[in-house]
């Protein structure tokens, strides 16, 4: 497993949808199992490209999204895999209870697409922002959870979830999207990425919070602080290894996520650590609230969630510790 | 003698096996329900002759080998009722019955909702009212593109046609064609808390509302008996370009006490369980002693 970073704090001119598309257009061709099921979502998501090429095997549910769960469930019995994508509010609050039962419950585990994670929702406003979704798939016992940053993880991790048995639930940006990794980055699920390794607080985020938590180290790093940057895009599985490694090393902790706080990475990385060893834990991302409508630089600011924010929740965990 | 005389009887001596088999499973049932002393009896007896029908006699099933890729499925979609697919899986050697007569009791493999994953020959898991028609229609979808001709039978409550996810799985089975999925619903007119007609009515009835979603719709006017059971699957089959729908006119509880009770769970002491189970092995008994 291998990476290399080149974040420069610009767009890439692709979207990350296309990260999932594309990595579905190679699967689909070299094995005839692989479904992608949707919800009138198609256009949203890009996947024309598959439906042109694999007719027969990208499947619209229209707007029913309970049976499109449990349908894509029973096709895993006879030997499928499925790929389902809808929104992530729907994929999380509207079928949790056939995830839950027909998937997860039963052994069928079928790979969950939610697109617009948090924030990138933007515009769409309140009723199509998840911040709970992750949230909801934590609470599945056995599932993976996983909140990408680019299209290259994406597109990596769509393709080791193919082998992958277990329910699954991935977030996708489906925008615009601040490059990351180059290609040819690998990613392991199970296995967070070390982006930088500082010695006095240790940053752990995921998603649209690794662009703003790498922002945040280069500011730091002028101010003579040094922070280790961990892209813990695996939020379950949660590599513990390395949190511990992080906590022994920093001493103190900042989580940085697009989703609530109480229910999402930070809640997951502080249950590891007040039972393995506690250290001071700032946490960034949603606080108790809903969505709403605007462009996500705007929620960014609204939630306190950009690289200003990470600044000053690492400076007040560093002066945390000891006490 | 000629050649459909001969045809008759074989059919009058096919159909009074899968009488036998159907009290058979009756008997058991209430053997299983009666091994933790409560359970859904009504749900189960009503379904009983349909469920008779398809182990005794119509899917292509092996025992020896559950998971077999051809094989037919059976889907318990109203979950409630697996007391009475264990009796039928039990009778067929899938397990000795005795194993069954563990029924909810700690780490037991014979939940009272039907479970893939603890119960050798169980297809799906259901209970959650609603699921099991999705998750049979999605089979049968999974086994037509890979070109499996088996067909996926799925039995819902009329109780559980409240639920939306019916109706979606409705839509979703006639878009996509799937006439190897085949629906009964049991329409034993009763739900948990009363007549189905005063909790939540269901308009025109199942039937036509079934076929107002493009399905093929039988209805079968007496869903306990086994030879119009026969009949409306036999005529399904011969159905292409569309799922089809059986509507079973059942009778919640039927050849038990519950016939009467219409409790949607019973819960009774030994005495009572003991009385049910000998009324079911008489009736059994009495079958045996028919001539044809």
């Amino acid at each position: 497993m291998s990476h290399t970073l080149i974040f420069n704090d610009t767009k890439d001119t692709r979207n990350c949808r296309e990260g999932y598309v594309d990595a579905m257009y190679d699967l689909m061709k070299e094995d005839e199992k692989i479904v992608h099921i949707d919800c009138d979502l198609i256009g949203c998501v890009g996947a024309g490209k598959l439906k042109e090429a694999y007719a027969d095997r990208v499947i619209n549910c229209g707007i029913a999204e309970a049976n499109a769960a449990a349908m894509a469930a029973g096709m895993k019995a006879t030997g499928m895999i499925p790929y389902l994508h809808t929104f992530g509010v729907f994929a999380g609050r509207r079928i949790f209870d056939q995830i839950f039962i027909s998937s997860a419950y039963s052994n069928l585990g079928i790979h969950v697409i939610g697109t617009d994670p948090g924030v990138t929702a933007g515009v769409n406003g309140a009723t199509h922002m998840p911040f709970e979704d992750a949230g909801l798939y934590l609470e599945i016992p056995g599932a993976v959870v996983l909140d990408p940053c680019d299209y290259t993880q994406v597109n990596v991790l769509t393709k080791k979830l193919c082998k992958d048995d277990r329910l699954s639930y991935l977030r996708l940006i489906r925008r615009g999207f601040k490059l990351v990794y180059g290609e040819g980055s690998d990613f392991e699920i199970g296995k967070a990425v070390t982006l930088k390794q500082g010695k006095d607080c240790a940053i752990i985020c995921s998603g649209i919070m690794v662009g703003n938590a790498l922002k945040a180290h280069d500011a730091l790093l002028k101010e003579g602080i040094e922070v280790s940057i961990i892209d813990m895009f695996t939020w379950k599985p949660l590599d513990e290894e390395t949190l511990l490694r992080a906590a022994e090393t920093c001493d103190c902790i900042v989580s940085a996520e697009n989703h609530l706080i109480s229910c999402g990475l930070g809640s997951a990385v502080a249950n590891f650590l007040a039972a393995n060893h506690p250290v001071p834990q700032e946490f960034i991302g949603i606080k108790d609230r809903f969505g709403q409508t605007a462009l996500q630089e705007v929620l960014e600011e609204e939630y306190e969630m950009t690289s200003d924010h990470i600044i000053n929740a690492v400076k007040k965990a560093i002066q945390r510790k000891g006490r | 003698m000629d050649l459909e005389k001969v045809y008759m009887m074989e059919n009058d001596q096919s159909i009074k096996e899968l009488k036998l088999f159907a009290a058979n499973i009756r008997l058991e049932t209430l053997k299983i329900i009666a091994s933790i002393g409560a359970g859904h009896v009504g749900g189960c007896m009503s379904i009983a002759d349909a469920i008779a029908v398809l182990y005794g006699k119509v899917l292509n099933i092996d025992p020896k080998d559950p998971l077999k890729k051809d094989r037919d499925w059976c889907v318990l979609s109203k979950g409630h009722a697996g007391p009475v697919l264990y009796a039928a899986l039990g009778l067929k050697g899938y397990f000795p019955m005795e194993e069954a007569y563990t029924l909810n009791h700690y780490r037991t493999k014979f939940p009272s909702h039907t479970d893939r994953t603890k119960t050798r020959g169980v297809d799906l898991t259901a209970g959650s009212l609603g699921q099991g028609i999705s998750e049979a229609a999605g089979a049968a979808l999974g086994n037509r593109m890979q070109g499996i001709e088996s067909y996926v039978y799925v039995f819902v409550g009329d109780g559980e046609c409240d639920e939306g996810e019916v109706w979606e799985a409705a839509q979703f089975s006639a878009h996509y064609k799937l006439d190897h999925l085949i629906c009964f619903v049991d329409d034993n007119k009763y739900q948990l808390d009363g007549f189905v007609d005063d909790v939540m009515s269901h308009g025109p009835g199942l039937a036509a509302k079934f076929k107002a979603f493009g399905w093929n719709t039988i209805e079968v006017e007496d869903g306990n008996d086994i030879k119009q059971i026969i009949d409306a699957i036999d005529e399904t089959k011969a159905n292409t370009g569309s799922p089809s729908a059986i509507v079973l006119h059942t009778i919640k509880g039927k050849g038990t006490f519950a016939e009467n009770t219409h409790e949607h769970s019973t819960h009774a002491d030994k005495a009572f369980w003991d009385k049910a189970i000998a009324k079911a092995q008489s009736d059994l008994e009495a079958l045996k002693g028919e001539t044809l």
